[in-house]
């Protein structure tokens, strides 16, 4: 079974931190290398499920990356149980449209609003233009290509519940939490 | 190295805390639980900032740590030497070529920068924990935006001694939601809390996690009429001469003598070496116990 990290410790390490500073700072585009797993799925994505994924996270596919082959690949490297139903999801992969519908993921409870999924959303490619982001780690204004408004800002209105995301093209990553703030292009003036 | 795993903490252990630091992003301010383990070191000595420190350390890191500000005090040089020793990072004194600062009680006076991530140690991350015992109405506190009690603390503070007397630990609000504690650093400390560096608070004991992405919203409560006012020390750094940093004070004799030194001892040698010197540094950098008390 290939495409897993030769050096989990550090790579892992690696990994996270990339991931950490893309959540810190959303619309940071950061690169990750180091794992690729089968059935389509971008090096990054692979990096992210490796670096976050064990036994205690559902991971749910959507249809756009449901194979048997990225399944037993998950289970083989992380442990992590694929499940059936979005709200026991811990983690979703797949592509935007194939994500949809949002309602049905887990956007944590009042007093837990931590217990909610971070879902990993599959592009074609990544870009610091198009929607723009602002809110917590963001100076002034960021920019990325988010594949819509309406389902984020609709996301943000939850805060502090909600789900966070992931973006992922090839060896690229990007983040979005609950707390940024996105409005279409041409709203800004 | 040696045959720790790197960072000492094995992966799943790794995994559970770094998910936890995500969430801890996404909500500024709010208390992420996580199963804090059992560190070589006891509670209270930064059992929660070394686990955290951990979970986010890469090779190439260099590592600084601070206890009240201090590089070579005891908690900061064990510390440190457990790091190098568990995952081989390069460690250094000096703020500005820190990437990972783990920090008990102190913000570095220079301005942090978007590449490094400050580590705080948390003793009791609930800020409403002195006020009610009670975990389960602190989180349900939380999650109703039940903040009063926070301000009727201030009150009493104001109608007892005439001001604010909190002088540590000063509680914050983060993006207009959460009111967070931001570890027992002096209010002197709390307007550098907007900072452009990741900053990741750890509590072992209490088991909790929480975090402030760079630039977010952090305002120190208040009434209009009492104003927040970051106060130190009403002096000048007897050694450096900075009076804009944030001061320890030193009993030098037993006759009452005394002197006022930077907290920020990498600040302080920067001044020093950079050729500015203070009431009692004459005779050039030296320990503050041989100087003489003018």
């Amino acid at each position: 079974m290939t495409g897993g990290f030769a050096d989990p410790s550090i790579q892992s390490a690696w990994g996270f931190r990339a991931a950490m500073m893309a959540m810190a700072r959303p619309g940071d585009i950061l690169k990750v290398s180091g794992a690729q797993a089968p059935a389509g799925v971008s090096v990054a994505a692979s990096v992210l499920l490796l670096v976050l994924c064990d036994p205690e996270t559902p991971v749910w596919l959507a249809p756009s990356h449901h194979s048997v082959a990225l399944g037993r690949w998950i289970a083989f490297h992380t442990g992590a149980p694929v499940v059936d139903r979005r709200g026991d999801a811990v983690f979703a992969l797949g592509a935007w449209d194939s994500l949809l519908p949002l309602t049905d993921f887990r956007i944590g409870t009042a007093e837990y609003p931590d217990r909610s999924a971070t879902l990993i959303v599959e592009m074609e490619t990544l870009r610091g233009q198009g929607a723009v982001l602002t809110g917590p780690g963001i100076s002034e204004a960021a920019g990325l290509n988010l594949p819509e408004v309406a389902a984020f800002r609709a996301n943000r209105a939850l805060f502090p519940l909600g789900c966070d995301f992931f973006f992922t093209s090839r060896d690229r990553l990007a983040a979005l939490p609950r707390s940024t703030v996105v409005t279409a292009p041409a709203e800004v003036i | 190295m040696s045959d720790y795993n790197f960072a000492y903490l094995d992966e799943q252990t790794k995994r559970m805390i770094r998910r936890a630091i995500l969430k801890a992003l996404a909500v500024p301010g709010y208390q992420v639980p996580f199963a804090s383990r059992e560190m070589p070191m006891p509670y209270g000595w930064g059992t929660g900032g070394v686990q955290v420190s951990a979970a986010c350390l890469v090779p190439e890191d260099r590592l600084k740590v601070i206890d009240q500000g201090a590089d070579d005090t005891t908690n900061a040089v064990s510390i440190r030497r457990f790091f190098e020793r568990t995952a081989g990072v390069a460690t250094t004194g000096r703020t500005r070529d820190a990437t990972l600062i783990q920090t008990r009680h102190r913000i570095p006076e220079e301005p942090l920068t978007r590449d490094q991530i400050l580590v705080y140690q948390v003793p009791i991350p609930e800020p409403l924990r002195f006020l009610e015992p009670r975990e389960t109405e602190t989180r349900k506190m939380h999650s109703l935006e039940e903040y009063g009690l926070v301000h009727v603390k201030l009150y009493e503070d104001i109608a007892r001694h005439g001001q604010i007397a909190t002088s540590y630990a000063y509680p914050v609000k983060v993006e207009g939601r959460y009111v967070m504690d931001p570890s027992p650093i002096p209010k002197f400390d709390n307007p550098k809390l907007e900072s452009a560096a990741v900053q990741l608070f750890g509590a072992g004991r209490e088991q909790r996690i929480y975090a402030l992405p760079p630039h977010c919203k952090v305002v120190s409560l208040d009434f209009e009429d009492h104003p927040f006012v970051p106060s130190k020390a009403d002096h000048a750094c007897d050694l450096c001469g900075s009076d804009t940093s944030y001061l320890d004070e030193v009993i030098v004799d037993d006759a009452g003598g005394r002197m006022f030194v930077c907290s920020d001892t990498d600040y302080c040698e920067g001044r020093r070496e950079a050729g500015h010197l203070g009431r009692l540094a004459a005779s050039g950098p030296s320990a503050p116990g041989q100087e003489d008390a003018a």
